[in-house]
């Protein structure tokens, strides 16, 4: 039984959650593109969102980042430049620590505004309290592995993590049996993840698709849509 | 093709960068603008406006979308005004912008409702009967009858089809005029200027089946009756482009940028152009902050602020120095000049009637109406001449009405403004002081209630021998109390003595200082003497809602008066309450009021009858010995004041509806039986008392008024001052009246009335109301239909503040199952047409009818009136009683009447205001236009079937909208005056306004004799301008502005002239102070109701949008230092009550406020946010729960030229202001979420279905 659950979330899960992130989030961009957006509450009130929302922003792109890089940078990439197993894990939990708290000051400060401000309170959709309230309740099981990584510095689970999460984007059909025997705040962790990306389409977190990253690197403060066709080309 | 794959373009995208790299064109996909771009696209634009009471008239651009309404905003294709005037537009306010919320909101009617019980009764009883008597048996049975009339305000209403509302109505109907006589139909709509067709459709039904319709303008207290007195004009004022043109303006009382917002910038554009305003009000209003100096006045002492700036005038520029302008303005167009006889009273005199030519010998060779003529001096020679232009002049002769110097015989004259220095003496003269009366909450001072004053004075030979005349003038000027040295107590020969009615008087009494009433006084004057009259007074319901409301409005006017303001461009009396000007009036009445089938329509006063049937008058704490000059003539003057109105009904000076007992079409066959003529008839019959006026016994079942149709109104939830006093007695429902009748407080009674111990409860057997949302009368409504808004039907609307006709113009059909206001009449008028027959065929009706002003009939009685129920005289109809007509209902046939144009017009013609004209060649025009009817009774006749037919009809009529017509008119009114007038219209005479064209652009008027102004290209419209420059007399007995009132009703209350009168003691705190403790403080305050700034009255105070920009609820205005001593926080619950009944609102704690005063706006209804209260265990009420309307007897004067009476044009008003209530914290919201106790299942629904 315990084998079916764990071959379930970790084996087949990862995909249906993958999936829906995926064709959720085109389809909703192409059905609905009135929606797409991050329903900012600044308008209604200005106070503990500045400080709330950049303490959060900051700690959970730096929470996020580290675990795109730590879970999918192939092991023999470490291992190529002398990383040791240990010194990473060293590493994420001091980073991931810091901005975990950081990220755990924002989100106190905007659940806070959002369940006991009328205003908000009134204009908050269903999904909009949910995925706050899920996030806050990731961010602290992810804040929980830490006790538990430092009984094992040697950073050996790390690799499990790293092995699944590699195993499971490279198609590997066993890739679930790499953390059948973690701890289950990690299991709890993971699953939790999963179902934030299955949540994704259907919540306010598709801003993060627009991100406007473009914005860096961009060329000329002023931008002229043509209608002139500027493509002779074609 | 996908939002998603077009954006793949990381291949083919481009970028060029300009400007040095500054920017970069680029070749993005720019669809996803269509989406904005669609936002604000539309499939067509309709003009049209809004029919709410606020004179705005604005033109608006209504978008259509999908068969949809979607937006409105202000149109800007006005005509543009001349060089030097800006223009008109943009014209609009955040109100009207939020209309088009309520097409598709929650609070729209959509379908016809009924209350459920009555249904249940109706299809009961239809079952087995005919139409009118299954109504019998309803109403014939009082527990079916009180089953449903217990319910109202209650909920329980169901939808019904239209076919069957309207049998129901149309057997009401019938039912009632076969039983109890058409007379008892009743309905109320305002303001035709609104949505002139709107209000014609139902005012034609009714007016053909000899239906009452009620006037609006008085019991709105929009009604100055000073103008009336003054003028003989309902009211007239200038529009506000004229504000433009003057050179000092005073706000008084009157918030422009708040209430008259769409004109507002012309206010503030005449400040740029360098114009200097004083603001007067109480609190620091939005306009205050346009004054170059604000004077917070006390609430209630206007005239005594207005006296001590007439004083410093008279004193500055008549007296120490006499302005040339001021004196020859006076001399030709006031009544200054004229004679007024003076009689001994105790040991002075008293001012007593003007002096006519019958009172000397050979009546100076007057044959006609020499009692109607009053004379003056001339200076040259030194003898009395009759000056021409009294009303004498304007009946039974031709040519000499007019206000050219000269006296009847057509020499010139100067005549003379004093007795001074013409071998005079000097007499003492008394005058009436009300300022010593005490009142708990205003200022009053100790100088005695008879003020004799020095005047000087002539002994003068008439038929009765010798007695004492003075000239108008010197009375006026001593009545100030302006030291002219002619010795004697109550002058002041400084300001600073505080003698009435000086400065420093009024600083007492006013709380302003006396340098600034000293200063505004002098600017005022000194600035119409350099430009010829060009100050002007904007004033408003604040000052007009007051019992003593006409010494406020007369303060005002006699400044304007004595600068010679009055009728130049730029200056005079700008009255703005109430959308009063139906600039097309003259071809909107026959449509209206059915005048081209049957004259004369019925027509009732609403405030006496309102006072009157829902019994007000039983609770009357007001005592006519308190209102009763110091000075009256000889009399009893004694009663209650309903038995003023008696006696007013009974002498023909005010109208009566229902009018006798006995059934009007009882009495024509009573009469044809004796063969005698219904007006010899009903004279005997009422004199030896087999008739009897309905106004004596109003409890009596037989007089009660049994139908109510209310359209365009919000009676119940706006305009209904003793709200509670409705619900218990008219509606016989649920209500919160706290104090007791004057019967259980066992007090004096009324001596002309007939008291019941017992007061009725529930008088009407049916109230239809008309609306396109859920008002608070609806409501209360047996029936509501469901009608088109104002983007969904065709009419027109007008208003005083510009010359524009604009129409209202169905953008969109009438959405679910509304329809318009003339469809559903015409519905109604078809299905009384075929249930009729039952009961009613071809009937003679007899109409009685007032003295009405304007008609050769109104100089009755031209001494002391006489009263023929006291054995004084003959009952006379038309002289000394009501007019008696018989018309002729031909009631199988209403339907067919209503939609043609009816003979009259070819037959007898078309007028107003005393100008008559034959119109034959407009009905032609008619026939050709609306096209004629090939069959059925009217076969022949111009068709009026649709909205717009009736549209074209009134403006093919009307001399406003129809150059010949208007022509016609003016040569009309030359024969009168004997003066050429038709130069005022001939550049326009080929002109015709239709429908369509103010659908394409607003048009403005032409000039008409209609009104008293002109609309030209060289000055913009003001009231008066053609009485001071074409020399048209005023329509008063002196044919000139009247300062001076000499009726003896209007001595005996001591207004003869214009006094200082404190607010009046309505009684209504004393009894609830305390009575039910809630543990909280109690203050008690003035209570005010202004117009507000988030509705007009209740229109849009239920709309959403509007809500969201106030408070979204019922709330009062309270100053923080009333709020400190009652414990009261900002937003707080609270409770304001008295006798009349208790409201629930939030406090607004404001520093703008007056200490002393509550501000509820005006109107905010009872359906949103109302919790119940604590002192009446009902839901908390409205503003007027707390009020009362209160009469006073000399508004009730009639047959005495411009005292006669007219519709909407004298008579009482529903004042409003004097009264006070306990204002205390709610200790417990309660907002009676919980069933009625003997709550029934809904018909229909499961639980009605399982319970049978």
């Amino acid at each position: 039984m315990a084998n079916y659950i764990n071959h379930a979330l970790f084996g087949w899960y990862p995909y249906l959650a993958l999936t829906v992130f995926i064709l959720g989030s085109i389809i909703r961009f192409d059905r609905e593109p009135y929606t797409w957006k991050a329903g900012s509450s600044q308008l209604l009130r200005q106070r503990q969102l500045r400080l709330g929302s950049n303490l959060f922003h900051v700690g959970i792109l730096i929470i996020f980042f580290g675990h795109l890089g730590g879970l999918l940078t192939p092991i023999q990439v470490f291992d190529a430049l002398g990383i040791g197993h240990g010194f990473k894990q060293g590493l994420a939990i001091v980073v991931g620590g810091v901005a975990g708290l950081m990220c755990l000051a924002g989100i106190a400060i905007l659940t806070h505004r959002r369940l006991f401000d009328p205003r908000i309170r009134a204009t908050s959709s269903f999904s909009d309290t949910a995925i706050l309230l899920i996030l806050f309740a990731q961010l602290l099981l992810g804040l929980l592995t830490i006790p538990v990584s430092l009984q094992h510095m040697d950073g050996h689970e790390m690799v499990k993590f790293m092995t699944w999460a590699q195993g499971v984007l490279t198609l590997q059909p066993d890739a679930w049996m790499q953390v059948k025997d973690t701890n289950i705040i990690f299991k709890l962790h993971l699953t939790l993840g999963m179902t934030i990306f299955l949540l994704f389409p259907f919540t306010r977190l598709v801003h993060i698709w627009s991100a406007p990253i473009w914005y860096l690197g961009r060329r000329g403060y002023q931008v002229v849509r043509s209608r002139r066709n500027l493509n002779p080309a074609e | 093709m996908s939002n998603f794959l077009d954006r793949l373009t990381f291949f083919s995208k481009v970028r060029e960068p300009f400007a040095d790299g500054h920017g970069i064109t680029t070749n993005e996909d720019r669809r996803w603008e269509d989406g904005y771009r669609k936002r604000w696209q539309h499939d067509k634009i309709v003009r049209s406006t809004h029919g709410a009471n606020c004179t705005g008239s604005c033109s608006w651009k209504i978008y259509v979308k999908g068969g949809i309404v979607t937006w409105e905003t202000q149109q800007t294709d006005y005509p543009r005004t001349r060089p030097d005037l800006p223009n008109h537009e943009p014209r609009g306010c955040s109100r009207g912008a939020s209309y088009s919320w309520y097409l598709y909101s929650g609070n729209r009617v959509k379908y016809p409702l009924i209350r459920s019980r009555l249904l249940k009764l109706w299809r009961e009883a239809r079952a087995t009967r005919t139409p009118v008597a299954a109504w019998a048996s309803i109403v014939e049975n009082p527990e079916k009858r009180a089953s449903y009339m217990k319910k109202r305000g209650h909920g329980g209403f169901v939808r019904a089809r239209w076919e069957e509302v309207n049998e129901i109505i149309a057997s009401a109907n019938a039912y009632t005029a076969k039983t109890h006589g058409p007379d008892r139909v009743f309905g109320f709509s305002p303001i035709p200027a609104m949505s002139m067709v709107s209000y014609a459709a139902g005012s034609r039904y009714l007016s053909l089946i000899g239906g009452v319709c009620m006037s609006f303008y008085d019991w709105y207290c929009d009604l100055p009756p000073s103008s009336p007195q003054t003028w003989g004009e309902q009211t007239d004022v200038p529009e506000s482009a004229d504000w433009y043109n003057a050179g000092f303006i005073i706000l008084w009382g009157s918030n422009v940028p708040q209430t008259r917002t769409p004109d507002a910038h012309f206010y503030t554009e005449a400040r740029y152009r360098g114009t200097k305003s004083a603001v007067i009000c109480p609190d620091y209003s939005e306009a205050s902050k346009f004054g170059d100096i604000w004077l917070s006045v006390k609430q209630g002492t206007d005239s005594a602020l207005a006296m001590a700036m007439g004083h410093v005038i008279l004193k500055e520029y008549h007296v120490d120095r006499q302005a040339s302008y001021f004196r020859d303005y006076v001399r030709q167009y006031t009544d200054m000049p004229m004679l007024v006889r003076l009689v001994k009273q105790g040991d002075a005199y008293v001012p007593e009637r003007f002096l006519r030519a019958s009172d000397f010998d050979k009546s100076l060779d007057e044959k006609n109406n020499p009692d109607w003529k009053t004379v003056a001096y001339d200076e040259a020679t030194g003898k009395v001449v009759v000056p021409k232009g009294s009303v004498g002049f304007r009946w039974g002769e031709q040519g000499k009405w007019n206000l050219e110097e000269q006296e009847s015989g057509g020499k010139d004259v100067k005549l003379r403004l004093t007795l001074d220095g013409f071998k005079n003496d000097i007499a003492e003269v008394a005058f009436p002081y009300f300022g010593n009366i005490e009142h708990e909450h205003f200022t009053s001072d100790d100088h005695p209630s008879v003020l004799k004053r020095n005047v000087p004075v002539k002994k003068i030979k008439t038929t009765e021998g010798e007695v004492l005349v003075a000239t108008v003038h010197d009375l006026f000027i001593a009545n100030y109390g302006v030291d002219r040295g002619f010795g004697g107590g109550h002058v002041a020969k400084s300001y600073d003595e505080a003698v009435p009615y000086t400065p420093a008087w009024a600083e007492k009494i006013t709380g302003v200082s006396r340098d600034k009433i000293i200063q505004v006084a002098r600017e005022f004057a000194t600035n119409a003497e350099k430009t010829n009259g060009r100050s002007m007074v904007i004033i408003g319901a604040a000052m007009n809602h007051w019992y003593h409301a006409d010494m406020n409005y007369r303060g005002v006017i006699n400044m304007l008066v004595m600068c010679g303001c009055v009728g130049q461009s730029g200056g005079g009396w700008s009255h703005y309450v109430g959308q009063e000007k139906l600039r097309p009036q003259a071809g909107w009445a026959p449509l209206a009021f059915a005048l081209d089938w049957g004259r004369p329509p019925r027509q009732q006063n609403s405030t006496s009858c309102w006072y009157a049937h829902t019994d007000q008058w039983r609770y009357e704490h007001v005592n006519v010995g308190d209102i009763v000059s110091p000075t009256a003539p000889a009399g009893p003057w004694d009663g209650a004041i309903i038995d003023y109105n008696i006696r007013a009904e009974r002498m023909g000076w005010l109208p009566s509806a229902p009018q006798l007992q006995t059934n009007p079409l009882q009495v024509a066959k009573d009469a044809a039986a004796a063969g005698m003529e219904a007006k010899d008839y009903v004279a005997k019959a009422l004199k030896d008392g087999t008739l009897k006026l309905s106004c004596e016994d109003p409890d009596n079942p037989k007089n009660w008024p049994r139908n109510l149709f209310v359209w365009r109104s919000n009676l119940l939830g706006s305009s209904g001052k003793g709200h509670e006093y409705f619900l218990k007695h008219l509606l016989g429902t649920s209500h919160g009246v706290l104090g007791k009748d004057l019967g259980a407080e066992g007090k004096a009674r009324a001596k002309e009335v007939v008291w019941h111990d017992e007061a009725p409860e529930g008088k009407l057997d049916l109230l239809v109301t008309l609306d396109f949302r859920m008002s608070t009368t609806c409501v209360y409504s047996d029936i509501v239909l469901p009608t088109a808004t104002w983007y969904e039907k065709n009419d027109l609307n007008t208003s005083d503040m510009h010359p524009f006709i604009h129409p209202l113009t169905g953008a969109v059909d009438p959405a679910w199952e509304a329809r318009s206001d003339w469809e559903i009449y015409k519905g109604i008028a078809k299905a009384f047409s075929k249930v009729a027959p039952e009961v009613l065929g071809v009937e003679k009706d007899v109409v009685l009818n007032p003295i009405m002003h304007d008609s050769p009939n109104e100089i009755a009685q031209a001494f002391e009136p006489k009263d023929w129920k006291k054995g004084e005289c003959d009952p006379i109809p038309g002289k000394t009683m009501p007019t008696v007509a018989v018309v002729e209902r031909d009631y199988p046939n209403i339907y067919a009447r209503f939609t043609s144009l009816g003979p009259l017009m070819e037959k007898v013609g078309n007028g107003i205001k005393g100008i008559a004209w034959n119109t034959a060649h407009e009905v032609e025009h008619l026939k050709a236009l609306n096209g004629v009817h090939t069959d059925g009774p009217t076969k022949g006749m111009a068709k009026i079937v649709t909205d717009v037919d009736a549209a074209e009809t009134l403006l093919m009529l009307a001399p406003e909208t129809n150059g010949e017509v208007a022509v016609k008119s003016w040569e009309a009114l030359s024969k009168t005056t004997g003066r050429e007038h038709a130069h005022l219209a001939l550049p326009k005479e080929d002109e015709k306004i239709r429908f369509r064209d103010v659908v394409a652009q607003p048009r403005k008027i032409i000039s008409a004799p209609t009104w008293s102004g002109l609309e030209s290209e060289k000055v913009c419209y003001n009231a008066g301008y053609t009485n001071v420059h074409e020399l048209i007399p005023w329509r008063t007995l002196t044919g000139r502005q009247q300062l001076y009132q000499d009726h003896l009703w209007m001595r005996a209350f001591g207004e003869g002239f214009c006094v200082y009168r404190p607010p009046v003691d309505l009684g209504t705190i004393k009894p609830v102070q305390g009575s039910k403790p809630n543990g909280e403080k109690e203050v008690v305050l003035n209570f005010i109701t202004p117009h507000q700034k988030w509705g007009i009255h209740s229109t849009y105070t239920d709309n959403l949008m509007m809500l969201t920009l106030s408070r979204g609820g019922p709330i009062v205005w309270l100053s923080e230092k009333d709020a400190a001593k009652a414990g009261i926080v900002d937003n707080d619950w609270v409770e304001a009550y008295n006798t009349n009944g208790a409201l629930v609102a939030r406090a607004v704690v404001s520093q703008r406020m007056k200490e002393g005063t509550l501000f509820m706006y005006h109107a905010q209804e009872k359906i949103v946010n109302v919790p119940g209260s604590e002192m009446t265990g009902q839901r908390g009420g409205i503003h007027n729960s707390v009020t009362r309307a209160v009469l006073k007897p000399t508004h009730m004067i009639g047959g005495y030229v411009q005292f006669a009476y007219g519709f909407n044009y004298y008579g009482t008003i529903g004042t409003n202001r004097d009264e006070f209530v306990v204002i205390r914290k709610v200790k417990n919201v309660d907002w009676l979420e919980r069933p009625a106790k003997d709550a029934q299942p809904v018909i229909g629904s499961a639980a009605a279905t399982a319970a049978e």
